[in-house]
């Protein structure tokens, strides 16, 4: 059954105006209200058309008051910030993903016109250590406790999701685990390290690495608010690619750092805001992460349109990364080389 | 003819003298193919089975050097190959599996160095390769010894150069294996995962062919007067893992593999200092330094056994003393196996 009134957050980040701007464009669903600290921007605010934009925190109590006279009855959660860089620091982004999605579910738990909620998560709840199986299923959890950042954002986040699913067992909550999403437009700490001049990697290290194109994302996001799909799904394009093969792919050149430079260099990078390089993420750049998404397969009957090969070779011509390395020039050398031996043996002959 | 270095092809006209300069493709191919015309044919046919999938927006449809004809001269048709090779890897136009295994780098440049210490060095002489099936799951149980895990490496090559099919034994290892640098990427390329009842059971599913040592470290870290003696089977995890996927257990008995480095002295104290399981003291190492890590030249015996088919006793993969009992079973085939192997070996390096 489609839903009447939808409340979207985070409705002024890419993602989150783009899944408003689907939800605007059905006719089928009456009202499209988007929530965020600020307002989108020109080409966000053109995008996501009829939605109705409410300028509210969701850390502010204030939010039950927009569900109880909107009479909103599915909630898509959109507001967890990756990016320590966009929420304004470390501390206002935990603030933020943590409290905010706090106040939000306790505003759901009183609004008895909700009957759905979808919310954004992460696969790097399930963090990276070399004792964790190849694939990821949803139920497994990390073998380390996440230290601090976003990882541990999302897994407290998932926490209260789940502990609101027990006190309102009535609601349909749909927990989606995205692997990194690429796109040729959103800035992410991933993106912003493939397009630095050298990709500093992790000596003796080359970890298994998925992708999800934002396009198969917004597919989820959209099927997950239109139909009832109760649990936790990962979300991640099939296949998975190296490290060393996406830089390649990319026309980078890999500089292999050794373990214990890594985090002083992570720190000094990070400091430059180049990109993203805490403990967390460099334990993901020595040991990956892969997930296995046959639930989502099967529940959604979900078919992406992009593989994680595909959606990376979809961000490299996005984002226009070339070198001298890449596979034109490759091929052209090769070229090169095979006429030069077929024509010394044509001259031998 | 000299011999050739460079990575091996074969387009399938000669059949190979030496097993180790020129090897048969992945897929047995048909006497009257006709040899490759392009580059691009090349490479795809050198990449065999794990070239590109279809996907929607393929990137690059000119075709590459398709004006340059690669003829029968092997010379011409080696250096094309190696190129190809060379340009797939630039470019990272490859394809891992889900758990990082890169078939095409292991065949190559992985197997390349091994096959001389297979063949020269150890002279392997495998038998029973008749009861690894050539396709479909089996789980293949194996003592494990030598200080430094070689025989797993060793064994997997006897897999991949000497059973008909060309299998790829998929190896379970320690998660010490896998937070090394080097060696857990080298691991995790030629298609090694975790031991964990996860990835065994979805190898099996996949209808992988899957190796275990269920001694662990406890085998290889075992003083030179222990050789040949089966350490205790832990908790016989791959038996329930090879009942809840029906696989067929084979037992595989490896003998030479103890004789390698003989560990004649253990220094514990360093082993910790280093986090290591155990330091080795062998009669080389670490007295004559990088020359300590020289294995004895050991004659190698490998024997796979008849297969215990798993199939009937599906359903009672959480029966804790069934599993055992399995576990005993395979433990005790291995063992009898390998004072079978000893009697018949008329010297260690011989």
């Amino acid at each position: 059954m489609p839903p009447n009134v939808v409340l979207v957050t985070g409705v002024s980040r890419h993602l989150g105006g783009r899944v408003a701007a689907r939800l605007a464009a059905d006719p089928r669903i009456e009202r499209v209200i988007g929530v965020d600290t600020t307002p989108p921007a020109g080409d966000i605010a053109e995008l996501i058309g009829r939605t109705e934009f409410v300028r509210a925190d969701i850390r502010n109590p204030l939010i039950a008051k927009v569900i109880a006279t909107a009479g909103v009855d599915t909630v898509v959660h959109m507001s967890v910030a990756a990016m320590p860089i966009v929420a304004g620091g470390r501390s206002s982004m935990k603030e933020f993903n943590v409290i905010g999605t706090m106040q939000l579910l306790a505003a759901c738990q009183k609004a008895p016109s909700v009957r759905k909620v979808v919310v954004r998560s992460t696969t790097t709840v399930y963090g990276s250590s070399p004792r964790d199986p190849a694939l990821f299923t949803e139920d497994m959890e990390a073998k380390g406790a996440a230290h601090g950042g976003f990882a541990k954002d999302a897994v407290e986040v998932e926490g209260y999701v789940r502990g609101f699913s027990r006190r309102r067992p009535d609601v349909v909550v749909t927990m989606l685990r995205f692997a990194n999403f690429l796109s040729g437009r959103i800035d992410t700490p991933l993106t912003k390290y493939f397009q630095l001049p050298a990709v500093p990697t992790i000596l003796g290290f080359d970890p298994r690495l998925q992708f999800l194109h934002v396009q198969d994302g917004l597919d989820v996001l959209q099927q997950a608010s239109l139909e009832d799909h109760h649990g936790t799904f990962n979300v991640a394009g099939p296949g998975v690619m190296l490290l060393s093969q996406a830089i390649r792919r990319a026309g980078r050149i890999g500089i292999p750092v050794p373990p214990i430079a890594a985090s002083t260099l992570g720190s000094v990078l990070r400091s430059a805001g180049a990109a993203d390089f805490s403990p967390e993420q460099l334990n993901f750049l020595s040991y990956g992460r892969v997930v296995d998404t046959s639930k989502i397969e099967r529940t959604f009957g979900w078919q992406p349109h992009y593989s994680t090969v595909e959606a990376f070779d979809d961000f490299v011509r996005g984002r226009n990364l070339t070198s001298v390395l890449s596979p034109d020039n490759v091929k052209a050398a090769e070229r090169a080389v095979l006429t030069r031996v077929a024509g010394r043996r044509s001259v031998d002959a | 003819m000299p011999e050739a270095r460079i990575i091996p092809i074969n387009a399938g006209d000669t059949p190979p003298k030496n097993s180790k300069n020129a090897r048969r493709p992945r897929k047995p191919v048909p006497p009257d193919v006709e040899p490759p015309e392009t580059l691009r044919d090349m490479g795809s046919f050198v990449a065999g089975k794990n070239g590109e999938t279809a996907g929607p927006p393929e990137p690059e449809p000119d075709p590459p050097a398709a004006e340059v004809p690669v003829d029968d001269d092997p010379w011409e048709q080696r250096i094309a190959g190696a190129l190809g090779f060379l340009r797939r890897r630039l470019t990272g136009e490859y394809e891992v599996d889900e758990f990082g295994f890169d078939a095409e780098l292991t065949e190559t440049v992985i197997a390349a160095p091994l096959r001389p210490l297979y063949e020269k060095w150890f002279r392997v002489e495998v038998s029973g390769m008749e009861h690894v099936p050539d396709k479909g799951a089996a789980l293949i149980v194996a003592n494990h010894s030598g200080t430094i895990a070689l025989d797993g490496a060793i064994t997997a090559l006897s897999l991949l150069d000497h059973q008909p099919a060309r299998r790829h034994l998929r190896m379970l290892g320690a998660d010490m294996v896998f937070s090394t640098p080097f060696l857990g990427e080298l691991a995790r390329k030629s298609g090694n995962t975790l031991a964990c009842q996860a990835d065994a059971e979805r190898l099996l599913s996949n209808g992988e062919l899957v190796g275990v040592y269920p001694e662990g470290f406890k085998g290889v870290g075992k003083p030179y007067s222990e050789r040949y003696k089966l350490q205790r089977f832990g908790r016989g995890g791959f038996v329930a893992s090879a009942l809840r996927t029906k696989a067929p257990i084979i037992p595989c008995s490896i003998v030479g593999a103890e004789e390698i480095y003989p560990m004649l002295g253990n220094a514990k104290l360093l082993a910790r200092l280093l986090g290591m399981p155990y330091f080795p003291l062998t009669p080389t190492f670490p007295w004559l330094g990088p020359l300590g890590m020289i294995p004895l030249p050991s004659k190698w015996y490998i024997e796979f056994g008849e297969p215990i088919d798993t199939a009937p006793l599906a359903d009672r993969a959480d029966d804790p003393m069934l599993v055992f009992n399995v576990a005993d079973q395979v433990r005790e085939t291995i063992q009898q196996t390998l004072y079978r192997l000893l009697m018949k070996r008329k010297s260690v390096f011989l």
